[in-house]
């Protein structure tokens, strides 16, 4: 189900404890520090080992994200936009990924650019509420979509190179 | 003749092409203050009223005093609102956030001129066309986020035909995990039944489920249960495309949605807890689920006490008890067999599914053990982890 190499990253990656979504006040502060903590550990797990892949931040409330991510094929650098809201019924569901510049571009998408995860993220996520939070959802969600759709997307001509 | 007299001449005929075109779409029908039972071709409520005749529904016009939600106004959802209409619901409303789309041409309902306007704006026009006596209000959001969550539980708790007054029934008919998870939450706050109804993404199967808050499972009380297709997951080939549709699996949940709800609101007939079908060998499973004690969402369980502590209204039994057995001999071996649905408790629900039926996943085990976690420590400051988050 999970990889090896998506294992050892996810073990790095530390738990969070609050069960708390958005509309839970003071919770969800407490959650919203532990999200920070956990997507900062993440990132600088990844700058540690060389594979430095997003940026996130989010709105004074920490209902809404958004930032880039990028991905390195054949050594040119590809970048997107990320962006997602916070549903209500987070942590219980997870949030719904979306990079809006590829919407149309790819039939693994639902409306808006939100990325169709596999069969198993969203098993796998429900059995590991409240402990699962952002940070797992790019390295379990974002981080493999991009990893089969980009070198697609690019060999099919339908994403290019922009040098920025 | 002058440019002038021509163009006058145009702007005439284009007047007289509008007007035609303006009949055209005007009702079709006058409003219909009070249903009538007359049996005559003019008479939109004939059949239904028949019902009545024929003693399947007392007292078929109160469907008129009734408000039905539906949400999500897609495959399923644009059918259910015009069945409901056809049948002379009192009120309906409408969410959705997403517009009519060319792809969804394989489904039932929308027209291909209809592409580009929001679901629900397209199934305003087309419901109060075929049947002006419906009162239609639409909201075009995504119930899901922290600000319209708000108005969508406002507007299902005050938006029933009496002021004040909340719907009689929400239909969920969306697509998506999030939003039936966000109609959940609203109605264990709200104590307001609904059902959820669901077609499989490889569009051969589709289900209904009824749930009362406190009385029946909740939708997070346990992994959601789905039909089994007995279709090895290895064959199943998911290449480039997210979900699969078909007019006739969608067309079908509607109306077993529809169907239960007819008798939830009229009261006649047995409310299906749980409706499953199976379209590779159109089999329908159906059983009941009781709520789990141990449920995530703290309303489930407030709903829950407050089901335990009311009186149950008890069955009437017309039977008497006779000892003395019906028949003397049984010469040929004939059996009764319960066929009554079973009930599963959810906590153990894994275990206890109807056949023909699964869980969507294993549920999780309850751990103590303690894990690596964040050590959020109260003295960290939100506007330090963003800034540290910037500067990464």
């Amino acid at each position: 189900m999970v990889d090896e190499c998506t294992r050892k990253t996810l073990s790095n990656i530390p738990l969070l404890q609050t069960r708390a979504g958005p509309r839970d006040k003071e919770l969800w502060v407490q959650r919203l520090k532990e999200e920070y903590q956990a997507l900062i550990k993440y990132v600088q797990n990844n700058k540690e080992s060389g594979s430095d892949w997003f940026r996130l931040e989010s709105n004074k409330e920490g209902t809404r994200w958004f930032g880039k991510c990028w991905y390195m094929h054949n050594l040119l650098k590809y970048e997107f936009d990320i962006e997602f809201d916070i549903p209500v019924t987070y942590p219980t569901t997870a949030p719904e990924i979306a990079l809006p510049e590829l919407d149309g571009k790819t039939a693994k998408m639902y409306r808006g650019g939100k990325i169709c995860l596999t069969d198993h993220f969203k098993p796998l996520w429900a059995r590991n509420v409240p402990k699962f939070g952002i940070a797992h959802a790019m390295a379990l969600g974002l981080a493999p979509w991009l990893a089969v759709e980009i070198p697609d997307l690019i060999e099919k001509g339908i994403i290019t190179y922009k040098d920025k | 003749m002058s440019a002038l007299d021509e163009l006058q001449a145009k702007i005439a005929e284009l007047k007289n092409e509008l007007e035609l075109q303006k009949s055209a779409t005007r009702a079709a029908r006058e409003r219909i203050d009070k249903m009538s039972a007359e049996v005559v071709d003019s008479n939109p409520y004939s059949r239904l009223m028949a019902l009545q005749r024929m003693g399947i529904v007392k007292e078929y016009e109160r469907i008129r005093e009734k408000t039905v939600a539906v949400v999500g106004i897609g495959g399923v959802g644009s059918v259910t609102a015009d069945m409901l209409t056809r049948c002379g619901i009192g009120k309906l409303i409408l969410f959705d956030y997403d517009k009519v789309e060319l792809a969804n041409m394989n489904r039932l309902f929308f027209t291909p001129d209809q592409a580009g306007l929001s679901k629900v704006e397209a199934a305003a026009r087309t419901l109060s066309f075929i049947n002006p006596d419906v009162r239609i209000e639409t909201h075009n959001y995504n119930i899901t986020t922290v600000e319209s969550f708000d108005k969508f539980l406002n507007t299902i708790s005050h938006g029933g035909i009496q002021p004040d007054t909340p719907v009689d029934l929400v239909l969920s008919c969306v697509d998506n995990f999030e939003a039936r998870m966000a109609i959940n939450t609203a109605c264990n706050e709200l104590g307001l039944n609904w059902f959820e109804s669901g077609v499989s993404e490889n569009a051969v199967s589709g289900h209904i489920q009824f749930i009362r808050p406190g009385e029946t499972a909740c939708f997070g009380c346990a992994p959601p249960l789905v039909v089994a297709e007995n279709i090895d997951e290895k064959t199943l080939k998911r290449e480039g495309v997210c979900a699969a549709s078909l007019p006739t699996t969608m067309g079908i949940t509607a109306g077993m949605l529809v169907q239960n709800t007819l008798k939830y609101l009229l009261n006649f007939g047995e409310v299906s807890d749980y409706l499953g079908y199976n379209a590779m060998n159109d089999f329908f499973p159906r059983m009941s689920l009781k709520p789990n004690t141990q449920c995530d969402d703290r309303h489930c369980q407030e709903r829950q006490k407050e089901y335990q502590a009311r009186p149950k209204v008890i069955a009437e039994e017309c039977a008497v008890e006779d000892d003395t057995p019906l028949h003397e001999t049984n010469e040929w071996g004939i059996e009764l067999v319960d066929d009554s649905p079973p009930v599963a408790e959810s906590t153990e629900a894994s275990k206890e599914v109807a056949t023909g039926l699964r869980l969507a996943y294993e549920a999780p085990e309850i751990t103590t053990e303690s894990v690596p976690t964040v050590a959020a420590a109260a003295n960290v400051d939100l506007d330090d982890l963003f800034a540290q988050m910037k500067a990464l």
